[in-house]
């Protein structure tokens, strides 16, 4: 009987420990990952018939992956760790291609001449490198232009980043837990690249992240809390860091990917009980409330005030403390949207850092800045 | 130490190479007329070869920037203003404003491009505040 969409399940959420510096070898962290995963779902390596599992520095990939699960696997899935990788997997159970897959990434050893910003952050392209870019001027670049089309303030962005660091303060597995975070203390925060602060841009850390995709059918046999795929989209405009982040080009980057997740869903933004959004830095959270409809364009600013994204808000955003707080792991922390957005709708989060009744999540990945934006909706109950 | 400079290709060579003459170039298609930058291989609307290089005004106006105070390496001196340029005819290119002190940038601020020379190989095009503006 053929499936879609609807009839794949997440069954599997594993974080490995974070940290600043691991001192973990990446084939370690990344075997870690997996085994984290597999328990998760209650699922032996033998019973993995399709694996996307890979590392930043060292380039561990899938078909090498498939022979450290003994050879089980038929398919491997090359999409980066995050969104991608997930509708990859779902497409491929979705069209018959394999029942079950592990996704799994892990970084670390790659932070370590300080005198420059992190590696992945330097553009090498010939017409960005030499005007000294990196990853928060390509961003500030978005944000600036935000600010002078619509007025978005300052204290916006800074109640962005005080409400993600404050869930990750809060949050016992966050590299950056206890530390505590006011809006005043962001504004107070050295200048990195106007407008944004020291806290207003994600921290650079190690770590790893896995799931479990399998279909719906599957998912009832297994111990594990099911969550299921409703819907999910990419919206992809050209490579990161080559051309200039043009604001009236790629300012709204992401309202594909939303449109398509919500219409595959049958539901409205209203219907989303906690939005994991992609936060590398403060001002893109509200760029994409925008783009993903939970406001109109140029009231971002304003849909952030007043505690509405915090814990206990309307709509809470980046839960686990997000790449500002909670880790930001290469790439691994694109996976780590989905997978807490899992550990979300199952309850596995820290009381204060929980959703009551959360029944729908969103998941969102990439940036303005970098030129690409994907989503995806997980359902406690199926569509 | 100096700032890492651009490794041209066979498809950017031209414009570096007109920087060295004080040139600002920009492909046109010759076909439905789309400016093109950063360059390419073909034309990003219609998808010819039929590009060919164009000099622009090298005026034009701050459409966004950013003052840097991290440096991305240390071979940059911070502060310093990354800049997008909405040149005159219409397209638009990544540098960074020099003469004019951070402070004093703002977005629609009526600038032109200021070469300087940065090895035998590499020129580079960077901004300054219109003379008459
Ligand atoms: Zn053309």
């Amino acid at each position: 009987m053929a499936r879609n969409l609807h009839d794949v399940a997440i069954v599997g959420a594993y974080h490995t420990e974070q940290a600043k510096r691991l001192d973990v070898a990446e084939p370690a962290l990344l075997l870690d990952a997996m085994r984290g995963g597999l328990a998760s779902a209650g699922l032996t390596a033998a019973e993995v018939d399709g694996v996307n599992a890979s590392t930043w520095v060292s380039g561990i990939h899938a078909r090498e992956a498939v022979q450290w699960l003994g050879g089980h696997p038929c398919w491997t899935g090359t999409g980066s760790p995050g969104i991608e990788a997930v509708l990859e997997a779902a497409s491929a159970i979705a069209s018959g291609q394999c029942d079950t897959v592990l996704i799994a990434a892990a970084q670390s050893g790659e932070y370590q001449d300080h005198s420059a910003t992190v590696s992945w952050t330097r553009p090498s392209n010939e017409f960005v490198e030499c005007w000294g870019l990196y990853t928060a001027a390509e961003f500030a670049l978005i944000a600036q232009r935000h600010m002078h089309v619509y007025g978005t303030k300052p204290e916006a962005l800074a109640e962005v980043a005080a409400a993600i660091r404050s869930n990750g303060a809060r949050n016992p597995e966050a590299v950056m837990f206890g530390r505590e975070v006011t809006p005043e203390d962001v504004l107070a925060s050295r200048m990195v690249a106007t407008p944004f602060h020291l806290f207003d841009c994600c921290i650079n850390s190690e770590g790893g992240a896995s799931l479990v995709l399998t279909t719906s059918e599957r998912a009832r046999d297994l111990d594990a809390d099911p969550v299921y795929l409703l819907g999910g989209g990419m919206d992809r405009q050209g490579m990161s860091y080559t051309a200039a982040p043009l604001f009236d080009l790629h300012g709204r980057v992401g309202e594909r990917a939303g449109k398509r997740a919500f219409s595959q869903a049958g539901l409205t933004p209203a219907a989303v009980d906690v939005a994991e959004i992609y936060d590398p830095f403060s001002f893109e959270v509200i760029r994409q409330l925008e783009v993903m409809g939970f406001c109109g364009y140029g009231e971002g600013g304003d849909f952030v005030m007043d505690g509405r994204i915090r814990t206990g808000g309307e709509l809470p955003v980046a839960t686990n403390g997000g790449l500002l707080s909670y880790s930001h792991a290469g790439l691994a922390q694109m996976l780590q949207k989905v997978t807490n957005s899992v550990r979300q709708l199952r309850g596995e989060l820290p009381d204060a850092l929980t959703v009551p009744d959360a029944k729908v999540a969103l998941a969102t990945n990439g940036g303005a800045g970098a030129l690409f934006c994907d989503a995806l909706l997980l359902g406690k109950e199926p569509a | 130490m100096t700032i890492p400079l651009p490794r041209k290709t066979p498809v950017s060579a031209p414009h570096w190479e007109a920087c060295q003459d004080g040139r600002l170039l920009v492909q046109r298609c010759t076909t439905c007329d789309q400016l093109v930058f950063i360059p390419r291989p073909g034309c990003t609307r219609c998808l010819t070869e039929t590009l060919e290089w164009t000099e622009s005004s090298g005026l034009g106006t701050v459409y966004s920037y950013t003052v840097v105070h991290r440096p991305q390496r240390p071979e940059f001196e911070a502060p310093y203003v990354v800049a997008i340029i909405a040149l005159d005819e219409g397209w638009h290119m990544l540098t960074n404003l020099v003469d004019i002190a951070p402070d004093d940038v703002s977005i629609g601020l009526a600038v032109e491009v200021a070469f300087r020379v940065m090895s035998d190989e590499i020129t580079l095009p960077y901004f300054r505040p219109r003379a008459s503006a």
